[in-house]
């Protein structure tokens, strides 16, 4: 029963790609480039350039109000996007805002990829007590709404940019854990592992030699998808208020500055949203291409 | 199936006593005393001591914890530090516009996504299939905050087709108010059940009954609507129950903008007040929604698929 499966006794399924396409181990596939990852790579890196480099070129300042220059200036050479309400460049402040989305984006992800893969990894392997536990925590964070738990945590830790991520990282790694906790019950099976074990090599070298191999790829393929939610909730709780504070730019701030002008200048409030879309779709279509990439042929 | 939902009813205990758990240090984590926490800036030193002995604040937490559960279990969840009412009663009045709001997204969801992926998979690999990516792939970015916010301005700022704000009087009231939040969620939702539903499809248009089926020489729409749909349909079931708990997460942020007066604009809200009490009765009214409606879709199973048995 295919439709079945997909709950089983409480524990909540994500839905990824991840969780259907068996996938092959990340050292076998090496160098299977598609068109999908391609793609994805190239918007990605196009953004993460522009909100490098663009601070550096641009002569304005991305958060202190500008008179000398016109408010909701149309685009020009000056202002390749136009100002907003205080004459501040909305390209400047776009690039920017970028930068902080992408780096607290990135410091979420990759902490979260690393401490839940481990805890997996550990209570897959090792399984008792430390594996009913993890699968507790995990059904209870599944059970949660995501979005509702990091508003949680930044209620005790207050509003900030920074506790957006801590938030993260006490919620985030559960989904790692356990799909990388599923790949590795099965991986400890395979004849290999069963023969370094036999061999007497020791626990650590299996796990990391043997195993995490294995596991990595359904995690990593996660890990962009989750890049993508990382993004929506950094922004998201800026634009409600919770994260990074104006006039400091941020794309959800941006976005919820926005708001009452749109009549006066629709541009102020597409141009953020946009951004999102943009480097959201860039990081899915990574996710796809490696699905694709690391999938097994035939 | 009695024994089933008997087994399903003690399997939530772990994760109920999980919920309690977190709520419970939820407030204790908050750097200050937790009962001038719980009474606000307002309160007086004899109503903080008060409440500090009510709640036995002195004793070790394993203690503490039972006075907690012992209130719990009689309803009580302490009062608002802003409204200063029970929280309870907040949350029931709260409680409707939210569950409407989920529902009238999931069923926008459904219609946006089922003729989609039902067009995708038909046209398999073709321009067709890979225009309905491209809408799954960008709806799985979009913000949800700037889809509402374009909404709002577009269709009830500019155009004042719908309203800006609001709930509604009535049931067509609420249709009417909750449709471009419900839209918003929609819209995020739709990415996830399009590619899983057309999979799905896929998948059961190649199974053994509709190659038999079409051998028996119904017709291709029939076979379609019958056989494919019917069976793929438990898939979407299970597909928008796995993603309730997202959707129930967005309602925060559309709440907020269209000013739905539902537990999603209420939390918010109440971090801005630091009004914990109300914080902890969210986190608690929504974990246990959630998990009553995994068991709900899980039995519904056995209603719509006959396959099945407990």
């Amino acid at each position: 029963m295919a439709a079945s499966t997909a709950t089983t006794g409480n524990v909540v399924t994500l839905s990824t790609a991840a969780e259907t396409a068996q996938l092959q181990p990340l050292q076998r596939s090496r160098a299977v480039l598609n068109p999908l990852l391609i793609t994805g790579f190239v918007i990605v890196g196009l953004v993460a350039a522009f909100t490098l480099i663009y601070p550096l070129v641009s002569p304005w300042h991305p958060s202190d109000p500008n008179f000398a220059e016109p408010t909701f200036a149309p685009s020009s050479w000056a202002h390749p996007l136009g100002t907003d309400n205080f004459g501040r460049d909305t390209l400047t402040r776009l690039a920017y805002g970028g930068r902080i989305d992408l780096v607290i984006a990135f410091a979420a992800t990759f902490v979260t990829l690393v401490i839940g893969g481990l805890l997996g990894l550990l209570s897959g392997y090792y399984g008792g007590w430390f594996d009913s536990l993890m699968m507790r925590l995990v059904d209870f964070t599944l059970t949660m709404p995501y979005l509702v738990l990091v508003i949680a945590i930044v209620a005790i830790l207050g509003p900030g940019t920074w506790n957006i991520v801590y938030a993260i990282w006490i919620v985030g790694w559960v989904a790692y854990a356990r799909i990388v906790r599923a790949e590795t019950l099965v991986a400890r099976r395979l004849e290999y592992v069963e023969a370094a074990r036999v061999v007497g090599m020791d626990e650590r070298r299996v796990m990391l030699r043997h195993i995490l191999p294995n596991v990595v790829s359904a995690a990593l393929v996660f890990a962009m998808a989750d890049m993508v939610l990382n993004i929506l909730v950094t922004s998201s709780l800026s634009f409600l208020g919770l994260g990074v504070q104006p006039p400091n730019p941020e794309w959800g701030v941006m976005v919820a500055e926005a708001r009452d002008f749109f009549l006066r200048d629709w541009r102020l409030m597409t141009y953020p949203g946009l951004a999102v879309l943009i480097v959201g779709a860039g990081f899915g279509l990574i996710g796809d291409g490696l699905a694709q990439a690391l999938r097994p042929k035939g | 199936m009695t024994g089933y939902i008997l087994r399903r009813l003690v399997f939530m205990v772990p994760v109920l006593f999980l919920i309690t758990l977190f709520i419970f240090f939820l407030v204790r984590f908050v750097p200050g005393d937790p009962a001038a926490i719980m009474l606000g800036t307002r309160a007086s030193e004899e109503n903080i001591a008060e409440l500090r002995a009510y709640l036995k604040m002195d004793e070790p937490y394993w203690v503490q914890y039972g006075v907690f559960m012992r209130n719990l279990a009689s309803g009580d969840l302490g009062d608002s530090i802003r409204q200063r009412r029970p929280v309870t009663d907040i949350l029931a009045e709260r409680f409707p516009p939210t569950l409407f709001l989920v529902g009238f997204a999931t069923v926008l969801a459904v219609l946006i996504s089922a003729p989609l992926a039902a067009v995708a998979a038909l046209n398999r690999g073709t321009w067709i299939d890979q225009t309905v990516r491209v809408f799954a792939l960008l709806s799985l970015a979009m913000p949800a905050y700037w889809v509402g916010m374009m909404l709002l301005q577009i269709f009830a700022v500019k155009l004042q087709i719908f309203p800006v704000a609001g709930y509604g009087e009535g049931f067509f009231g609420h249709l009417d108010s909750l449709f471009l939040p419900a839209m918003s969620l929609a819209l995020a939702v739709s990415s996830i059940l399009v590619r899983s539903l057309r999979n799905s499809i896929i998948e059961t248009m190649g199974a053994d009954y509709v190659r038999t089926a079409r051998a028996k020489g119904i017709s291709g729409s029939n076979v379609f609507i019958w056989h494919v749909l019917r069976n793929s349909s438990m898939a979407t079931a299970t597909i928008l129950a796995v993603n309730l708990t997202f959707l129930i997460g967005g309602t925060t942020i559309v709440e907020t903008i269209f000013a739905v007066p539902g537990l999603g604009q209420l939390i918010v809200k109440a971090i801005f007040d630091r009004d914990y009490p109300i914080i902890q009765g969210i986190t608690l009214a929504i974990g246990v929604l959630v998990l009553f409606i995994n068991l709900v879709t899980d039995l519904s199973y056995a209603v719509l698929d006959p396959r099945v048995r407990f």
